[in-house]
């Protein structure tokens, strides 16, 4: 039976560490550990499989979150998507799968179909993908906010889960959104996903103090500095911090420690800032292998079970590839139909004129 | 003049429950518009800093917070990019935020999520996400302030698409635009000219367009979405906006002296600019000068330039001039009037364009 989570100790920057209210999560049950399973399985594969279609001139680029399944699929499944809402960054495909998603329309913006993914954010629960770092973490305060002033409708209110990295831990957005949370103790979850470089820059460069959980303790925010390649501990202390900011505490700071196994992106050459022998002693044990050799010693699942989950895996990714090669351009029609919802003159004339001299109408 | 905004005319719910005409200042008319639109809109929130306890720094939230609750009209942290990133999160939950940006130069540190994410947010969600926000910037000079509490951001604002721009000219206009532009789905930046907050005018509650101009000439028409004449004149016609409209009506009112008889247009909208009414001004007068405050390199002038050249090249007696701020940065109270087009620099484009001889 897998218990409690490894928490890792939360270096104090200058304050105390604030404790986070409440009770722990339940344990998970097999049936959740078993889904939790099936979920990276699936995610694993489609990954690596966008890698290959990049590759194969599928899709023009892709940012691959390998090594991160824990973190995105443990925390992703913690959301309640009927009154939760996410916003991701640009590398979330996990998060995104485990809240049942449309994988076709979300892998849409790397087909370069549209830029924030077709999927529907309001049905999704899913903020559009957000190309600028730390872009979207004040979205998510002003989002929590606005529950507060709604109030909630059965006690509990819906939480706002922010995604972002130690990269852009470094941006001014990400200060001003802790603060302004804190300050109105908006019920957010900023789920940092610390995976040791940004693009080029190792963490030691980029983080000061060395921990994005110690900077919470400056603004008074409890945070939960944890092993992100475990996906039990992600899972428990996600469904912890939800919990704390459904009661009205306010907002939580997760910091997963885990670790981009891949390049940057598609278009990224590790091999310019890291060696592949740092990559393994950082990369540490793969979070799925790791999980697998836990469910298979708890009695939780077998061969069987994980070669179903496999064969699950790559049916799916080959229905979503399917979809993503029948994926054809949006209508030109449309940048011109979407900047507002009220048009003006000059967006149609010059989509008149874009018809007349490009389509020939 | 033509409809530029909206297909459809504004709904009933935009129209005042007043009548009948006040005199107000434009800080009081902007004050009263928003105390209706909180009233009639119960998603509609202020904020930003010291907009609640304050009534912010010109006042023109005075009194809100106290009448709606501090869950309605709130003050925020210090920071502009906090605030406006705010906004978008509301405005993703459903709500109207109307944030306010306590100086025009503070805008700056926003820019981020004015142009990568209120400007866009609708189109990169497909329309799923409308983002209804009424951003108040206290704009422009004039007031002897210091650095950054005195610019001219219209052209930068009205070159990202996403956004749209408005500037009033005096409390009427305030009063009715900003009611007007609260109302809407998209975003809209709401240029308040500073310098004007504290000059009284009429303010005709019971229709957007029925008002005489404060000079008390013939009444110009428009609805609230396009530009309006607020001078006739047959000989040349003044293009300004926000606290420049005044002193065009200024200078009219001097050159009608001289027996020349200017027609002076309130743009309203930087954006979208009412093409048609440039089109029917210039049409009549033959001639143009458009005045800003802002730097003149590319500046929202050229646009209004172009546009009129394209509509009216055949009937133009003289190309368009313009009477602009200078490609510096705004300069301190001592130098102000130096850099603000004063009466005397509009004068002289106007008499530019109408001693032109073609070559």
């Amino acid at each position: 039976m897998v218990t409690a989570m490894d928490t890792l100790p939360t270096p104090a920057t200058g304050s105390e560490a604030v404790p986070l209210s409440g009770p722990a999560a339940p344990p998970l049950t097999d049936d959740e550990l078993r889904a939790l399973y099936s979920l990276m399985v699936s995610v694993r594969h489609l990954d690596t499989s966008a890698i290959a279609w990049q590759r194969q001139g599928l899709i023009p680029g892709y940012a691959p979150e390998l090594g991160q399944e824990a973190a995105q699929v443990g925390s992703g499944f913690a959301v309640d998507t009927s009154r939760d809402f996410v916003f991701p960054t640009y590398r979330e495909l996990g998060v995104a799968r485990a809240m049942g998603v449309d994988m076709v329309a979300y892998m849409s913006t790397h087909k370069a179909t549209w830029h924030g993914g077709l999927y529907d954010p309001l049905e999704s629960r899913l903020a559009p993908i957000q190309a600028v770092v730390g872009g979207s973490v004040l979205h998510a305060v002003g989002w929590a906010h606005g529950q507060t002033l709604t109030g909630p409708a059965d006690g509990r209110l819906g939480v706002a889960m922010a995604y972002f990295g130690d990269g852009a831990s470094s941006q001014g957005d990400i200060h001003e959104a802790m603060n302004f949370a804190a300050v109105m103790k908006a019920p957010v979850v900023f789920f940092v996903q610390n995976n040791g470089w940004a693009i080029s820059l190792p963490t030691e460069l980029q983080v000061a103090g060395g921990s994005v959980a110690g900077r919470a303790a400056g603004y008074g925010i409890p945070a939960l500095r944890i092993d992100g390649n475990d996906v039990v501990a992600v899972v428990d202390a996600t469904r912890r911090a939800f919990a704390h900011c459904r009661a009205g505490n306010g907002p939580v700071l997760i910091e997963a420690m885990t670790y981009r196994r891949g390049p940057h992106s598609t278009s990224d050459d590790p091999g310019r800032y890291r060696s592949l022998n740092e990559e393994r002693d950082g990369a540490g044990e793969d979070p799925l292998e790791r999980f697998r050799q836990r469910l298979l010693a708890d009695g939780v699942a077998g061969e069987a079970f994980f070669a179903e989950a496999l064969a699950a895996a790559k049916a799916e990714e080959e229905e979503i590839r399917a979809g993503i090669q029948a994926l054809g351009p949006r209508p030109g029609s449309e940048m011109f139909d979407l900047v507002f919802q009220e048009t003006t003159p000059a967006l149609r004339a010059q989509a008149a004129s874009w018809r007349e001299e490009s389509e020939h109408v | 003049m033509s409809d530029v905004l909206l297909e459809s005319e504004p709904s009933m719910d935009n129209r005042s429950p007043r009548h009948g005409v006040e005199q107000l200042s434009m800080q009081q008319a902007l004050n009263l518009a928003l105390d209706e639109v909180l009233a009639e809109n119960s998603k509609a929130l202020i904020f930003g800093e010291d907009c609640g306890r304050l009534g912010g720094v010109f006042r023109v939230t005075d009194g809100l917070r106290a009448k709606y609750g501090n869950g309605r009209v709130f003050d925020t942290p210090l920071a502009e990019s906090g605030i406006l990133g705010m906004a978008v999160g509301l405005a993703m939950a459903g709500f109207h935020p109307i944030p306010e940006v306590q100086f025009d130069g503070f805008a700056y540190p926003a820019i981020n999520q004015i142009v990568c994410q209120i400007a866009r947010m609708n189109y990169r969600s497909r329309g799923i996400l409308p983002m209804p926000i009424t951003l108040r910037v206290p704009s422009f000079g004039g007031i002897r302030a210091p650095e950054h509490h005195g610019e001219s951001l219209e052209a930068l604002f009205a070159h990202v698409p996403g956004l749209k721009v408005a500037s009033p000219s005096n409390p009427h206009e305030a009063y009715h635009l900003l009611k007007y532009a609260a109302t809407r789905p998209d975003p809209v930046i709401f240029m308040e000219p500073k310098s004007r907050y504290w000059q009284k005018g009429e303010v005709h509650f019971d229709s957007a367009d029925a008002t005489s101009p404060p000079d008390g000439s013939s009444p110009g028409g428009g609805s609230p979405t396009g530009a309006k004449v607020m001078r006739e004149g047959r000989h040349l016609t003044l293009v300004a906006w926000g606290a420049m409209v005044a002193r065009c009506l200024q200078v009219a009112g001097l050159a009608a002296e001289d027996g020349i008889d200017i027609e002076v247009l309130d743009l309203r909208w930087l954006k979208p600019i009412d093409e048609a009414a440039l089109e029917a001004s210039v049409r009549k007068t033959r001639r143009a000068v458009v005045v800003h405050e802002a730097p003149l390199t590319s500046g929202l002038g050229a646009e209004v330039a172009q546009l009129i050249t394209r509509s009216c090249f055949d009937t133009l007696k003289a190309p368009v001039e313009r009477v602009t701020g200078f490609d510096v940065p705004y300069p301190s109270g001592d130098l102000e009037d130096e850099y603000i087009p004063n009466i005397d620099r509009i004068l002289f484009g106007i008499q530019r364009v109408l001693e032109y001889r073609r070559g």
